[in-house]
């Protein structure tokens, strides 16, 4: 892919650019692609260590679905809203690419606000990562996706500014087309941990 | 490169069928898990079913995952992080398990 870009360069001038953000774009899939392993050793030390509740509270005990349905329908539409944006700024409309970047801004914030929410509830219950083997890898692995989500944001917060300062160009529409794919990445990780740690928590 | 950008960024009407898509396959696990009408073997099956189905909406729908993007690439190494995936969890698992009963834990 990278000689592709070298050899045609300098002959196809007006898709230089094109392959210089697909080379872009696929590199971040990569980078994508490592995040999962992070992410797929963090379930198996979880499934690991799931029985592992030291005379604590189970999945069962403590998690509350209701809470999480709603942090997921948050992620989930705003995976979509981002969507929106994305074609938004194919069809060149920069007020509306940051519309949609706003609406996906405050979903992200709703699921993070579940989240801490959560945490803390749980910390203040005296059930904090150090209460159990359970615990520790469940905070850790829900934890780095929260990290994930946060960083998303302020991302998104960056690219608001970049928009209003640069607007569409060949700089900023790679990066929204990156932060894209991560955002519907951080998406695909939740369903992974909503069903394995979540539902099939409380069974 | 113009060809084949207007599938690749998917149109409108894809992503709303992603979005209804991937809402019906959240409502589904959840219903089932909180009504707890099924047994728990059923239960996990449809977690599991629903859970795959929603991960390649996303992926297609959303992620615009195909093998001619990236002519393959990224579709290749999709499937090299899974076989990675495939290995660093179901191992963790299988080991773990043939330790916890050898050493007779718990």
């Amino acid at each position: 892919m990278a000689t592709d870009t070298l050899h045609h360069g300098a002959a196809a001038e007006p898709h230089e650019h094109h392959d210089a953000s697909g080379t872009k774009l696929f590199g971040f899939w990569v980078y994508l692609m490592s995040d999962l392993v992070i992410f797929g050793s963090l379930f198996a030390t979880y499934a690991v260590l799931m029985r592992g509740t030291a005379g604590g509270p189970t999945g069962a005990d403590i998690f509350e679905l209701p809470l999480i349905l709603f942090g997921t329908f948050a992620l989930l539409i705003s995976s979509f809203t981002f969507g929106m944006g994305v074609l938004a700024m194919h069809a060149n409309r920069v007020g509306q690419v940051k519309v949609w970047l706003v609406i996906t801004f405050l979903l992200g914030l709703c699921f993070l606000g579940m989240e801490i929410y959560e945490f803390q509830h749980l910390i203040h219950e005296g059930f904090g990562p150090d209460r159990s083997g359970f615990l520790s890898a469940f905070f850790t692995l829900v934890g780095t996706h929260g990290l994930h989500v946060m960083f998303g944001m302020i991302w998104i917060l960056v690219m608001l500014v970049q928009l209003s300062t640069k607007g569409l160009n060949d700089m900023t529409r790679p990066r929204i087309l990156c932060l894209s794919l991560f955002w519907h990445f951080l998406d695909i990780v939740w369903i992974c941990v909503f069903s394995f740690v979540y539902l099939m928590g409380v069974l | 490169m113009s060809a084949s950008s207007t599938n690749a960024h998917g149109s409108v009407k894809s992503y709303v069928t992603g979005l209804v898509l991937s809402l019906i396959l959240t409502i589904i696990p959840f219903a089932v898990v909180m009504s707890g009408a099924f047994s728990v073997l059923a239960t996990v099956i449809v977690i599991t079913v629903t859970a795959v189905l929603q991960i390649l909406v996303q992926l297609v729908m959303f992620m615009h995952m195909s093998t001619k993007a990236d002519e393959g690439w990224n579709m290749m190494s999709f499937v090299f992080t899974l076989t990675i995936l495939v290995l660093v969890v179901g191992g963790s698992l299988w080991i773990m398990q043939h330790l916890h009963l050898n050493m007779m834990i718990g």
